[in-house]
């Protein structure tokens, strides 16, 4: 399958920190691909760095052929957003003052009313997520955690995009949560829409992932199917320094 | 449209606490002053210069709250405004004297959007040739806007002269209703009216536009606001201009209360709209609002109980709200 993203020998340096050690990745188009590694591999910067938040130094990040990161180009975020990838950072990036109802209207560009977005698209998602329908016009700070983090997904949803990069939706979420995120994204794949999902939680990765890359130290280490990984306790052990029956 | 309005439950409570802050100073100053009449004039006046602060520092805690940018140059859009007005009503002067209220507002209504402009244009400027270079650098900011401030207030001076002008009151606006043994300055009433339009113009905009949904998305997270595709850079330089013409649009109702200007009334003003945006809560529209007439309601009661605390007040205040709420009246979530 063609790669809809390619990262290739991409270093990032914050301030005098140098995180990203020549990261190579490709993101399959129609897939979900896991990304996952031990705190501090690098995951986040991984996508950050995609999204043009942190740049990349040295290397090249193109989607869909183009450019949009790298040493000499000149990409910016918003560039890189309205290429059509959307971005659910680890903290949600909620707007806590602004309402269920406005945090979807600004995630959905061509939309000046929220009448103009797709009502279609809109009852889809709330089909996924009940309880935006519940609390559409409260306060997004006042949801609670699950909550928050079914909003921060929608928001990537509400209007198509071609790349979704999603960081460690399941962190801090009960277990009942977390299924029905699985149940979410799982919805979300049937749509054939590309992911790429920072996990830590391997349970969560096995139930989703078509491919998986492993980081460590800045740099991915393995690249492969996630069947593959999941079935082979030894390179668990090695590449995330877990096994699968300790999870079970 | 979708079902989703029509099963939407109602909104979450709002903190109305310090809202009520300022009908209660009111009314608890009141035994204090004695005089009922006496309580209204001065009531009315801190409502005038409250909404007049909130004039001048909206724009400046929408700035801090989207870009974090501490301007401390935004005292010169004040004088500039103030100045450009002395020489628009002195061109004016068969409007001013008239003794017609249609001609008197008009000449006023001229002498705003004139100042306003020119504040946007000085603010457009600002931004590009000061501030652009020192974003997120707080330190750097401080000094170049101050110097920027200085600098502004000499060319004031280079243009008008360094000393005070008169802004006398048009014909109409001079004096004051009575009501009862109370007198209430027309003027006055006049600021408050200004002031209750420009809130209602900025509650419209930034509740009921995708632009203001923008602003208020900007100073909660301005990073998430560029990952959903905006320019917030745009929209930083579109609020930094506002804010200016708003701080120029202030100056001319300051200079009016007044009834004169001086090159270091801007520097003067300053010290106020930091305390309102302080008191409001750093990026609060509404914080700036209730900070504003909270601010302008006790400089008027303690100049008139305890002139000599006139000046303490406001700090005392300050220090009072940040002891019982430290982030400000009502914080902006995020930040």
């Amino acid at each position: 399958m063609s790669s809809l993203l390619t990262l290739q020998g991409v270093h990032t340096h914050i301030g005098a920190y140098h995180i990203l050690h020549g990261v190579n990745l490709e993101v399959p188009a129609g897939e979900l691909t896991m990304l996952l590694g031990r705190n501090g591999a690098g995951k986040t910067t991984t996508l950050r760095t995609i999204m043009g938040l942190w740049p990349a130094s040295k290397g090249r990040i193109s989607f869909d052929g183009k450019a949009i990161g790298g040493a000499g180009v000149k990409a910016s975020t918003p560039d890189i957003a309205c290429s059509g990838i959307a971005y659910v950072p680890e903290s949600m990036g909620i707007f806590a003052d602004l309402t269920v109802r406005e945090n979807l209207l600004l995630a959905a560009r061509g939309a000046r009313s929220i009448e103009q977005i797709d009502t279609k698209r809109l009852d889809w998602l709330f089909t996924m997520f009940p309880a935006l329908k519940k609390f559409w016009l409260y306060p997004a700070g006042k949801l609670n955690g699950g909550q928050k983090q079914m909003l921060a997904i929608a928001r990537a949803m509400v209007e198509p995009r071609r790349l979704l990069l999603i960081d460690e939706p399941s962190k801090g979420l009960a277990p009942a949560m977390v299924r029905n995120m699985i149940a979410a994204l799982r919805e979300l794949k049937s749509t054939q829409t590309t992911v790429l999902l920072v996990e830590q939680n391997f349970m969560v990765a096995r139930e989703l992932g078509d491919g998986v890359a492993v980081m460590d130290n800045g740099r991915v280490v393995h690249a492969g199917r996630m069947a593959g990984l999941a079935q082979d306790d030894e390179m668990q052990q090695r590449l995330l320094g877990l096994s699968l029956a300790s999870h079970q | 449209m979708n079902q989703a309005t029509e099963i939407a439950i109602p909104k979450a409570g709002f903190d109305w606490l310090p809202l009520a802050l300022v009908p209660l100073l009111a009314l608890a100053l009141l035994p204090f002053v004695g005089s009922p009449s006496t309580w209204l004039t001065l009531t009315v006046a801190g409502l005038a210069m409250g909404l007049i602060i909130f004039v001048i520092a909206s724009g400046l805690t929408l700035v801090f709250g989207l870009m974090d940018v501490l301007n401390f140059g935004h005292g010169v859009f004040i004088a500039l405004g103030a100045f450009v007005a002395t020489s628009v009503l002195g061109g004016m002067s068969a409007w001013i004297g008239a003794p017609s209220l249609l001609l008197n507002l008009g000449a006023i209504f001229v002498a705003m959007l004139v100042a306003m402009s020119v504040a946007a244009a000085v603010g457009l400027a600002f931004e590009r040739v000061l501030v652009r270079p020192v974003y997120g650098q707080h330190l750097k900011q401080i000094l170049i806007t101050m110097g920027g401030m200085i600098i502004g207030e000499e060319l004031i001076k280079v243009i008008w002269g360094p000393q005070q002008i008169a802004l006398p009151l048009p014909e109409t606006l001079r004096g004051a209703f009575l009501w009862g043994d109370a007198a209430v300055e027309k003027y006055r009433v006049l600021a408050v009216a200004i002031g209750l339009v420009v809130l209602g113009v900025m509650l419209y905009t930034l509740n009921r536009t995708k632009i203001g949904l923008l602003v208020r998305a900007g100073v909660q997270d301005r990073e998430m606001v560029e990952s959903l595709g905006y320019r917030i850079r745009r929209l930083f330089i579109g609020v930094f201009v506002t804010g200016s013409a708003l701080a120029g649009l202030g100056g001319v109702m300051w200079g009016l209360y007044q009834q004169n200007v001086t090159p270091q009334m801007g520097a003067q003003v300053n010290v106020l709209i930091f305390i309102v945006i302080i008191i409001g809560g750093l990026g609060s529209t509404l914080g700036c609002f209730v900070g504003a007439l909270l601010v302008g309601l006790l400089a008027n009661y303690t100049g008139f109980l305890v002139p000599k605390l006139a000046l303490f007040s406001n700090i005392a205040l300050m220090v009072a709200v940040l002891l019982w709420r430290p982030q400000g009246l009502y914080p902006v979530t995020s930040r």
